[in-house]
């Protein structure tokens, strides 16, 4: 069935809010899905008005992930609920080495949600999405009681297609491979913390929130085979990355704390919140293992490439059964880079 | 990052690491207590013992506010926070801290207890001003740094007249605590050459209420500040005390730290509370003139006089080793649960809790140093 305009006013969008019936499966449901989300996501796929998208893929192995979004604010410097979730979605996709295509988006709306907020990251979703070079082809949208949310959660899925014979993986770290980070570190997390309300402190920094996969293909292009895997370093920061691939290759790694890209202004605000910049969440950043001899050609074709500029190279893999993550610090010293333990900051993503 | 790079210079640290090693005498050792928690983790957290002599080490103090709260204590927080008219504001750091019969307050918060995590007393005022219904309560613990802050939200409630406003008052005194490692009662004690003085409590109660103690125990004092290089300078200024024979009070911490510290801070303080004639501290059993309380004519604030705790001593795990190892006694490694069972994720004793704890900073920062080779598994 082909979903039709309503003939009657159309949403205020400027004073009105989501009730219950938006949610009901009626003809306010399909008013809200008809002059919110078909415009703000416009695709030929959506457009077809099914309950699923239909569509042929081309040949290589296909990449699926699903992702939730819960962040408070929904609004924070440099994004917002909407590009968020289009960029995490797509990051994750992407650093399996494939290229991202279709994206499903799911909304849990809260009773009396303003409108005007749910268009604006409508839009700002579609523009992720546009900008990304991908389609948001199929969604759907729940309303709950108020006080039974908090706004809008977002739930994403996403599917793309990985050319033959890349083979990315978390166990293929091997002693001797070097640790490429693609920028700067706890951007996301400190811009999230400076737009809380019980956390007021004035900051030039904004989220990094991005789409990776334009760089990740040039640096499957630059390195091929020699590239191991990549990831994105999100909840638990950097130091969570890093321990999830000393435990899934079952290496040591061995990292430089003054090798580490971090803003001046986001190690003044980790300090003054008692944070470690290592544990700070990132929403555009990706840290990759690559063979010992391809380094340069990686961190070459990285800085070429505007989501790059500030690659480094901070560490290396060695062996070592107890698959710590060990930092050289600044001062002299060594110490143990851990998981975070405990909750460093609910709802970053 | 300005100002505070200086006080982390790895150049400077090797040259100062040089000059300790020259004053380290060979034939004796040196060692020194940092009594703070912040201490502490800065030691770990910079890798500061790979800078010292063999025969220079450091021991950890009980300085971490959360590590010496006895389990009594946060039990009556978690009942307070299972009332339900209360709203209990708390630092996070105590939210997993284990009380008796597996309770924390984040289980208690799971199970429906409103607990609300605040990082200073404005944001437990700002709580009682929006929801005058519920009756919000100050989980306060500290040293004499964050016992101003509690003094100042009690007399702006005072002032602005909030009838919902409590403060659980748990703030202890750091010259008792000192005096209680080295001197006074029968339980074992560690052998110590000196002390590294804290940094944050001194810049409210100044240099001198260390002077009785260097003093009568015959040991050098060196209040230092909690950046790395105070710490290494200040490592340097007490071995010279003791090469010298001397046992005085110094002051590394000149930047922060007077003779007198914060007048005003001080008379506040002053006029809220008043000094508890005893108080159980974890590990060092009850100390007298060692915590605070809120004076009389506060009565209407305190938690305690309001919602009738009734402190009852909970025992720890018997395994539990925090009390051996916050005297000093022992270290986080001699500890059976260490590591095991006890980790920052489930911790069983307080000084795994909070990162200030000695457990919780060489779990986390410093383990690599006790690892022995592991046996391959047979595959």
């Amino acid at each position: 069935m082909t979903l039709q305009r309503p003939k009657h006013r159309k949403l205020d969008i400027r004073n009105g809010r989501v009730d219950l019936s938006h949610g009901s499966g009626g003809r306010a449901m399909a008013q809200l899905i008809a002059e919110i989300f078909f415009p703000a996501f416009a695709n030929d796929l959506l457009a077809q008005g099914n309950d699923q998208a239909t569509f042929d893929v081309p040949a290589g192995r296909m990449a699926m992930t699903t992702d939730g979004y819960v962040v408070s604010p929904l609004f924070f410097p440099g994004g917002d609920i909407g590009s968020l979730a289009v960029h995490g979605t797509v990051n994750d996709l992407a650093m399996s080495g494939a290229k991202p295509l279709y994206l499903s988006a799911s909304f849990i709306l809260e009773e009396g949600f303003p409108l005007a907020d749910l268009l604006r990251i409508a839009q700002s979703m579609g523009a992720a999405a546009r900008e990304a070079g991908i389609k948001i082809v199929t969604g759907d949208t729940k309303v709950v009681e108020r006080g039974k949310a908090d706004g809008v959660f977002i739930s994403t899925a996403g599917i793309g297609v990985a050319p033959e014979g890349i083979a990315l993986s978390g166990d293929r770290a091997k002693p001797g491979d070097a640790i490429v980070v693609s920028g700067t570190l706890g951007d996301h997390g400190v811009a999230i913390m400076s737009s809380r309300e019980n956390l007021q402190f004035e900051t030039a920094i904004l989220s990094d929130s991005a789409a990776l996969h334009g760089l990740t293909a040039c640096m499957l292009e630059a390195c091929g085979p020699h590239l191991r895997l990549m990831r994105d370093p999100t909840r638990g920061g950097l130091a969570a990355t890093l321990n999830e691939i000393a435990h899934q290759s079952g290496v040591g790694i061995r990292i430089a704390e003054d090798a580490l890209p971090i803003r001046p202004q986001v190690a003044a605000a980790c300090e003054l919140l008692g944070l470690d910049p290592l544990f700070v969440a990132n929403e555009g950043k990706l840290v990759a293992f690559v063979a010992p001899d391809a380094a340069e050609a990686l961190l070459a074709a990285m800085r070429a490439h505007p989501l790059g500029r500030e690659a480094a190279l901070i560490g290396h893999v060695v062996a070592d059964d107890h698959r710590f993550v060990q930092m050289a610090t600044r001062f002299g010293g060594g110490r143990i880079v851990d998981w975070l333990s405990g909750e460093q900051l609910p709802r970053i993503c | 990052m300005k100002y505070v790079d200086e006080y982390r210079d790895g150049k400077l640290a090797r040259a100062i690491a040089a000059k300790i090693a020259a004053e380290a005498r060979q034939d004796r050792a040196y060692r020194f207590m940092e009594f703070c928690g912040g201490h502490t983790h800065a030691i770990a957290r910079y890798g500061l013992e790979d800078l010292l002599p063999h025969n220079v080490r450091m021991i950890h103090g009980p300085g971490c506010p959360v590590c010496v709260l006895p389990m009594g204590r946060m039990d009556d927080a978690i009942k307070l926070a299972q009332n339900p008219d209360i709203t209990l504001c708390t630092y996070a750091d105590l939210m997993r801290v284990p009380g008796s019969g597996d309770l924390s307050l984040i289980k208690a918060k799971a199970a429906g207890a409103d607990v609300r995590m605040v990082y200073s007393t404005l944001d437990a005022l700002r709580i009682a001003r929006e929801e005058p219904h519920r009756k919000v309560v100050f989980f306060a613990i500290g040293f004499e740094t964050t016992t101003p802050p509690t003094a100042m939200a009690i007399l702006a409630a005072r002032k602005e007249g909030l009838k919902n406003f409590f403060v659980f008052c748990n703030h202890v005194l750091t010259p008792a605590a000192i005096e209680a490692i080295v001197g006074g009662e029968s339980q074992e004690k560690v052998a110590l050459d000196g002390f590294v003085g804290p940094a944050h409590v001194s810049t409210v109660i100044g240099t001198k209420p260390y002077h009785a103690f260097a003093e009568n125990y015959r040991k050098p004092v060196v209040i230092a500040g909690f950046e790395p290089l105070d710490v290494m300078q200040a490592i340097l200024m007490l071995a010279r005390q003791i090469n010298e024979g001397r046992h005085v009070v110094e002051n590394q911490y000149i930047r922060a730290v007077t003779v007198d510290g914060n007048l005003k801070a001080k008379a506040f303080v002053a006029e809220v509370f008043e000094t508890r004639e005893t108080f159980e501290w974890r590990g060092l059993g009850f100390i007298p003139d060692s915590a605070l309380r809120l004076r009389e004519e506060f009565s209407e604030f305190d938690a305690e006089k309001i919602f009738g705790v009734e402190t009852v001593a909970a025992k720890d795990n018997p395994a539990c080793e925090c009390g051996a190892i916050l005297r000093g006694v022992k270290k986080p490694v001699d500890c059976k649960l260490f590591g095991t069972v006890c980790t920052p994720e489930t911790p069983m004793g307080s000084c795994m809790v909070s990162s200030e704890g000695s457990c919780a900073a060489h779990w986390t920062y410093g383990r690599f140093r006790d690892a022995q080779p592991l046996e391959r598994q047979a595959s």
